[in-house]
């Protein structure tokens, strides 16, 4: 049956599409959430390296004690926008509050990098090695996981840092990076379980069986096929965790493990902060502001990502 | 201000068996389902899509009657219409009038239609696995319906269900009652399924490809089923299918839907003997033959259904159509008849005097 | 079913097991020894002193000490850890764990099981009216909700609660334990993380069951509204929601010591905190072995109601 020459001018009931990444992409900025987490991330990325810079730079330096200041107001903490410079206010020590904050943003964003590198660092391979080959390796790995996971994690982290304190490593970066890593040793679960799932499910889908049928060799179906759809819940599982990574950095500053003065940890600056709240409640606000929007931030962009890549789950219509 | 049927507002038992034979007397003079200019569009971010555009049709009381086409032609979404179950958003209809019973549908208010629907319409889905309730018995959703709807005690309502199971050819009906979904076969689902449709004796069945999911040996025994039950009780039926095999076995009468119009409509014998719109002779031309010899390629339509955002001013099938001429193009063909009785076709080009014979 | 039971109770041992050398070797492993308190020993006194807790025999034998228990001198026996015996504070000679832990435990058990109830009973009716009038007022009061207990640190939260109602409303007081209005706040604190948690999934959930095909079919039999959505809907929909109560039973344990600390509730939670800056060995071993041992415990409950509660594991 030849067809009309009119078929090729019909309107045709096909949509374009142009390849995974960039709907993705499209669908992301439409996500006006996640732009604006989107955006706060990268700054607060601009302010933890460049932070310290520019504090020193246009403010103080945030270990800078003022006790001149203070005296002033009878050895209290400065309240905000009270004195020239000191935007935020200082605490009792006459320490620029914006600085330290400043700080903290640094530390909290280096905790969600070697956070989410450990986490990657462990959890893909073991998750990749438990998905690909199954049966008895996957079994043994999850058990082996199933007994991580039951520790609790603030007191296994705890006992890690205690333990460690004294070596080399747990003084690398003021004790910091013995933190961090013992955060990530606790995190990881979730982003084995998660390759695994990928690498388990995908390994069986039609597409797969569809592409050995052709001839397609194993490697190139690994890495054409399966690995661009295990990449996008990766990256939304990394982005997610940042915000668990921080806030666990923060409890533990509070309880006065990890950053120590005069390095501010928001956790600590609020612990500090806690005995003047009554009377100057931005020593405890304005941290837990900045907790609140590097969390918040995270978790919108995390959202949007996922949401772009995998339209079929996103809840509203 | 609607006109329900007495029954379901009446009290007294008498009352109710007067009202009864009133609607008997009545339904002599009727049809059981008239769809006057049915509209349903779905309002998406990519445009309005017309999937149900000015449809028009009628079903007596018992008749089958088969939705044919392919897929996203309007065939489901005109059944979904009918008892107002459109996903809105973005899904409403825009036009049109339903009668059902001597009720008009669209003029009901929700609560209304909550009663018609599973009293006096029953509906069967296409997919057995997914369109039950995982985490409750078969017995308690086939059950449902019987309580709610004619207010049966828990026990009379349970005997009824397991009655109904028993019917659609589940072996040991009262002890698998408690059972759950998980627990049975494709097959035997899509009975439940059926018993559920049937639990309240509708009027009136709506398939949507209710063998689509299901093996072939068994696709034959769920039909069938529809059947035997359908005529034991004198329900109509309309049978949603793009199989006209199906079609051809189990339908009195046809519609073939293309683009949301029905492009063809008649007595199923009429259709499949003397098809009057090209269309039609394609679906049946595609249909691989045993006589054909081996090697022969098989038989398609060239081309796509149209875009149903901004559908223009021509005969729908007219891009993919051998026989289309100018006037095809200009002007959409309205359904007009043909030689049999209550045989129409919306073609330019079999109307009496066309060109094509 | 049963088999699956049975397998995930005896699953418990060998992890907890585990978690034991685990944490016997991490306080090993620590340098610093119990001993270095302010007051200065003499090496003869810590070479008694080790002696006396058997703190210089080989690490397997210490190892089983702790856990099963030895023979004492004077022919009796004492038990360790698996036969009940906690262990001696080292750094209240005076008082065995045990003692201290009971002491507390029942406090941190109500404060915990409060602030599960009030979790579940917030949490779950939230997320179902987000997710049914979406977009609508409910919805952004349990997203703002959500948002403030996923961000919001537990310790801020208690500081702000303290802050707001304590100091300035006055209506509840700032610490201690003495009757029901002194358990609203903690309580509260401790909370809000979970009924966030457990909003945000429920209300997931319940989106996606919205969408499922036995929804459609249970409105084409002409349910009532509300039938669909409290028989047909929900039932579905907190099965996965199941799920994260393990996770959520576990935060409430470890996050319990932080809400103590704050309020100066008199359980367990404060000792713990204190023991780890007193390197008091026994407390820390003993304590976490009682955490994590509570922890699988509860995840393993969870497991199993999990698996009880949908008929399609419960059934095959």
């Amino acid at each position: 049956m030849a067809s009309t020459t009119t078929a090729l001018e019909a309107p045709v009931a096909r949509r374009e599409s142009r390849g995974l990444w960039r709907d993705a992409l499209d669908r992301l900025l439409k996500n006006r959430l996640a732009i604006v987490g989107g955006i706060m991330v990268i700054l607060l990325g601009v302010i933890a390296i460049f932070g310290p810079f520019i504090s020193s730079a246009f403010l103080h330096p945030y270990n800078e004690q003022n006790v001149q200041l203070t005296a002033q107001y009878g050895g209290r903490p400065v309240p905000p926008l009270a004195e020239p410079g000191y935007i935020l206010g200082t605490d009792k020590l006459g320490r620029d509050l914006l600085a330290r904050i400043f700080d903290g943003a640094q530390i909290s964003m280096t905790v969600a990098l070697v956070v989410q590198a450990v986490v990657l660092l462990i959890g893909i391979p073991i998750g990749a090695i438990a998905g690909w080959f199954g049966g008895r390796i996957d079994n043994y790995l999850m058990r082996f996981t199933d007994v991580v996971y039951a520790f609790p994690d603030l007191l296994f982290i705890i006992i890690l840092t205690m333990a460690f304190r004294e070596t080399w490593f747990g003084r690398a970066m003021d004790g910091l990076l013995l933190v961090f890593v013992a955060i990530g040793v606790v995190s990881w679960i979730t982003m084995a379980r998660l390759v695994r799932g990928q690498l388990l499910s995908l390994k069986e889908t039609e597409f797969v069986e569809a592409a050995r049928a052709i001839g397609v060799p194993d490697r190139r179906i690994v890495t054409r096929h399966l690995l661009p759809n295990a990449i996008g819940p990766v990256i939304v599982a990394v982005t997610l965790g940042i915000p668990g990574a921080i806030l666990a950095e923060a409890t533990l500053a509070f309880i006065g493990i990890g950053a120590q003065p005069p390095r501010a940890s928001w956790g600590s600056l609020i612990d500090d902060g806690r005995d003047f709240v009554r009377g100057d409640p931005h020593l405890v606000l304005f941290p837990a502001l900045a907790v609140a929007i590097a969390l918040l931030s995270f978790t919108f962009l995390g959202d949007g990502l996922r949401d772009a890549l995998d339209p079929k789950l996103k809840g509203k219509q | 201000m609607t006109e329900l049927p007495d029954d379901i507002q009446v009290e007294t038992e008498e009352g109710r068996r007067l009202a009864e034979q009133l609607q008997d007397s009545r339904r002599h003079a009727r049809k059981l389902l008239e769809v006057k200019n049915l509209s349903t569009h779905f309002f998406t971010a990519d445009g309005v899509v017309h999937a149900v555009d000015d449809v028009s049709f009628e079903l007596d009381y018992g008749e089958t009657l088969g939705l044919v086409g392919e897929s996203g032609c309007g065939k489901s979404v005109t059944a979904l219409s009918l008892t107002r179950l459109v996903p809105n958003p973005p899904g409403r209809i825009v036009g049109g009038e339903i009668i059902f019973d001597g009720v008009n549908v669209l003029k009901l208010s929700n609560e209304e239609m909550r009663l018609l629907r599973g009293k006096r319409i029953g509906f069967i889905f296409q997919d057995p696995m997914t369109s039950l309730n995982p985490t409750l018995t078969i017995g308690y959703q086939i059950a449902e319906s019987a309580r709610i709807h004619l207010g049966l005690s828990r026990r009379a309502a349970d005997d009824r269900a397991a009655e109904l199971l028993s019917k659609v050819g589940i072996p040991r009906a009262r002890e698998r009652m408690g059972d759950y979904p998980h627990q049975f076969s494709g097959g035997m689902r899509q009975r439940v399924m059926i018993a559920i449709a049937l639990a309240c004796d509708p009027m009136l069945l709506l398939a949507d490809e209710p063998t689509t999911a299901l093996d072939v040996t068994i696709q034959a025994q769920i039909l069938e089923l529809i059947r035997s039950l359908s005529a034991e009780f004198g329900t109509a039926v309309i049978l949603i299918t793009h199989d006209l095999g199906i079609a051809a076995g189990m339908c009195d009468r046809v519609n073939v839907m293309y683009a949301g119009r029905i492009v063809e409509t008649g007595a199923v014998d009429d259709i499949f003997e003397k098809p009057r719109m090209p269309y039609t002779w394609g679906l049946m031309d595609s249909l691989p033959r045993l006589d054909e010899k081996k090697g022969e390629r098989l038989r398609t339509i060239e081309g796509l259904p149209p875009d149903l955002i901004n559908p223009p001013n021509e005969c729908r099938f007219a891009p993919r159509c051998r026989y289309a001429r100018d006037i095809c193009r200009e002007q959409e063909p309205e359904l007009t008849p043909r030689e049999e009785e209550r045989h129409f076709a919306r073609c330019h080009g079999t109307e009496p005097g066309g060109w094509i014979q | 079913m049963v088999g699956y039971i049975v397998r995930r109770v005896l699953w418990i041992i060998p992890v907890l097991l585990v978690v034991s050398i685990i944490t016997f070797s991490l306080m090993k492993a620590t340098p610093g020894g119990p001993w270095d308190r302010e007051k200065e020993l003499s090496p003869r006194q810590i070479a008694l002193l080790n002696s006396k807790f058997g703190l210089d025999d080989p690490l397997p034998v210490q190892y089983i000490r702790w856990l099963v228990g030895w023979p004492t001198d004077d022919g009796g026996f004492q038990r360790g850890l698996l036969l009940g015996d906690l262990g001696p504070s080292y750094r209240y000679p005076d008082r065995s764990v045990n003692e201290i832990v009971a002491d507390g435990i029942w406090t941190t058990v109500q404060l915990g099981v409060m602030a599960f109830l009030l979790a579940v009973i917030v949490g779950i009716p939230l997320g179902v009216i987000a997710a049914l009038r979406q977009n609508a007022l409910p919805d952004y009061i349990a997203t703002f909700i959500s948002v403030l207990g996923i961000t919001t640190p537990s310790f801020v939260i208690a500081t702000l609660l303290m802050v707001v109602f304590s100091v300035t409303l006055g209506w509840f007081p700032t610490s201690g334990w003495r009757g029901p209005e002194y358990w609203v706040l903690p309580t509260v604190a401790l909370a809000l993380a979970p009924i966030a948690s457990i909003a945000r999934y429920t209300r997931a959930s319940m989106l996606e069951v919205t969408r499922k095909d036995y929804v459609r079919t249970a409105h084409s039999k002409g349910l009532k509204e509300r039938t669909v959505v409290l028989i047909h809907m929900i039932r579905n929909a907190l099965i996965p929601v199941v799920t994260i109560l393990g996770p959520i039973l576990a935060f409430l344990v470890t996050g319990s010591f932080i809400i103590e600390l704050l309020f100066s509730v008199p359980g367990i939670g404060r000792f713990y905190v204190n023991a780890i800056g007193t390197r008091d060995y026994g407390l820390i071993m003993a304590m976490t072995m009682l955490y994590a041992g509570a922890v699988a415990f509860m995840n393993m409950v969870v497991d199993i109601l999990y698996a009880y509660i949908d008929p399609r594991i419960r059934y095959s």
